[in-house]
């Protein structure tokens, strides 16, 4: 009954570098630094890596740009780019690697300057050529429109959406890491500059600077190098297009498959999970996904996120770190989503601590709601 | 001729140019060399009526002095595919729902698929 890969790798070291703003420094030097953290936690250095898995917006080859800088000469590499969920996407090709003994030691890693260096998010895609003449800004105008149609087809409003924006400060006030602390009622959200309808600036994600990284090895020899491992037991990834006019329905994201199929890997079913990191670009994500993933019904993600359910003591713990919209966003979030879950199973969470988490999913969402990559994370009580 | 160039050059001659899947019968955008339904690679090619309806939109914000706000559209044509666009006239007036004609305009210069709002 048990899927070949349950709980055969294991997170065994965290780090996170230059949050906020970290002026002169490359976005290689934010990777390398996270990196460092990362294996100092684990303890192992460099020399140990041989899997490296990371994408970065500066090349083309980012992989191997990142094993050179970092002095390594891998001899398992993944530089698959999905967008922001591509370091959720890591966590099955590095478990299915280090099951097959292609490698023994897994980096995955990411940094970006994006704040300091352009003000601006900064993305390695070019704008499709049946969509660039119409100038939509990219990518806010494609999740607008998916929220334009969620509020027309079941209602939801953009207090709703802003509702998520005010959860995730929330959280963020008590998170020491989150860029953004300062709390923020509906009416700020609702009083903020429109970027693009309906969605205003608070509405969107943060433009920082950071990077993060994680190691992992298979899980029989995870205990060697951390206090409390943090075993992968289920993840799984779909995508449904590329261009946002290409999107089958813009209500529904392919997160209904990734979600059903990383739930049966892991043998646990939504009212499970402790808690959630949700890639929260837009607003309209955090609600998109609630729905998806399984936690309330399609349409009914405006109210679900409503008075506070999902903000500290509501009654479902999502984003706990302030998420993209508060903690930190530069440029691609994913590999924080897995971070914060990571760190709320081992009880090392920066911000609000949740007691006794023994479940946590990570979401993992790349391009325009293309790429959709669900994670499940254990404890040992787990296994 | 390739798929792309074919649909250029209608855009040149003022028509809105699709493929049609001579196995399944769907309607294709953007133009490939095959079907993204059956996966067939025996496509025709048919002129869209021009039909179609506005799926959803945004308004792009933007400040006066760079040319104000505008309107971002997709919308699916009565051949059942859906496209990127921009409908004419006040982006505030746009809905979703709303029947709109596709026709070849242009923009910065160059031939693009525009949307204007019809009578009804």
């Amino acid at each position: 009954m048990n899927h070949a890969l349950r709980g055969k790798s294991a997170i065994v070291g965290l780090g996170v570098a230059g949050l906020g703003e970290s002026p002169g420094f490359t976005s290689w030097d934010i990777m390398a630094q996270s990196a460092q953290k990362a294996l100092a936690d684990a303890g192992l250095a460099l020399k140990d890596v041989d899997g490296l898995f990371c994408a970065m917006m500066e090349d083309s080859m980012p992989v191997l740009m990142a094993a050179e800088y970092l002095g390594i000469r891998p001899r398992y590499v993944d530089g698959t780019l999905t967008g922001g969920s591509s370091f959720v996407n890591y966590l099955a090709s590095a478990t299915a690697a280090l099951d097959a003994g292609l490698c023994d030691v897994a980096l995955v890693c990411y940094g970006s300057n994006q704040r300091t260096a352009s003000g601006k998010l900064v993305t390695a895609s070019r704008l499709p050529p049946y969509e660039a003449p119409y100038k939509p800004r990219y990518p806010v105008s494609g999740y607008a429109m998916a929220a334009q149609q969620h509020m027309h087809k079941y209602g939801t409003t953009r207090e709703q959406l802003a509702d998520v924006a005010v959860s995730a400060r929330g959280w963020a006030t008590h998170n020491r890491e989150a860029f953004m602390r300062d709390p923020i009622t509906r009416k700020d959200v609702l009083a903020s500059r429109m970027v693009s309808d309906p969605l205003s600036k608070l509405d969107c994600c943060l433009v920082t600077d950071g990077g993060g990284a994680m190691v992992l090895t298979r899980a029989d020899r995870a205990k060697d190098h951390a206090k409390t491992p943090v075993y992968v037991l289920g993840v799984a990834a779909e995508s449904t297009h590329r261009q946002i006019s290409q999107m089958p329905d813009f209500t529904v994201t392919a997160a209904v498959e990734s979600g059903k199929r990383a739930f049966a890997m892991a043998g646990v079913k939504p009212s499970d999970i402790d808690v959630l990191e949700l890639y929260d670009a837009f607003t309209i994500n955090t609600i998109l996904f609630l729905e998806d993933l399984g936690y309330c019904a399609k349409g009914e993600g405006g109210a679900f996120v409503a008075d506070g359910r999902i903000a500290p003591g509501g009654s479902l713990a999502v984003n706990t770190n302030g998420g993209g919209l508060s903690c930190t966003h530069p440029g691609m979030y994913g590999i924080f989503t897995v971070i914060e879950a990571a760190h709320q199973i081992r009880g090392t969470a920066p911000g609000i601590q949740l007691e006794g988490v023994d479940l946590a999913l990570a979401h993992g969402n790349g391009g325009v709601l293309s790429s959709q990559v669900t994670a499940i994370l254990g404890s040992e009580a787990t296994l | 001729m390739t798929p792309d160039k074919h649909f250029r050059d209608g855009l040149a001659a003022g028509e809105i140019r699709l493929q049609r899947c001579s196995s399944c019968h769907a309607h294709i955008f953007f133009p490939r060399v095959l079907c993204p339904a059956c996966h067939g690679t025996d496509l025709d090619w048919v002129n869209a009526s021009g039909q179609a309806e506005v799926y959803t939109f945004t308004t792009v914000r933007q400040r006066p002095e760079k040319g104000g706000d505008y309107n971002v559209s997709m919308v699916e044509l009565a051949e059942g595919v859906r496209m990127m666009t921009r409908v004419d006239g006040d982006p505030r007036d746009v809905a979703i729902g709303m029947r709109v004609l596709a026709y070849v305009g242009d923009i910065d210069g160059k031939p693009a698929v525009l949307c204007r709002k019809t009578e009804e």
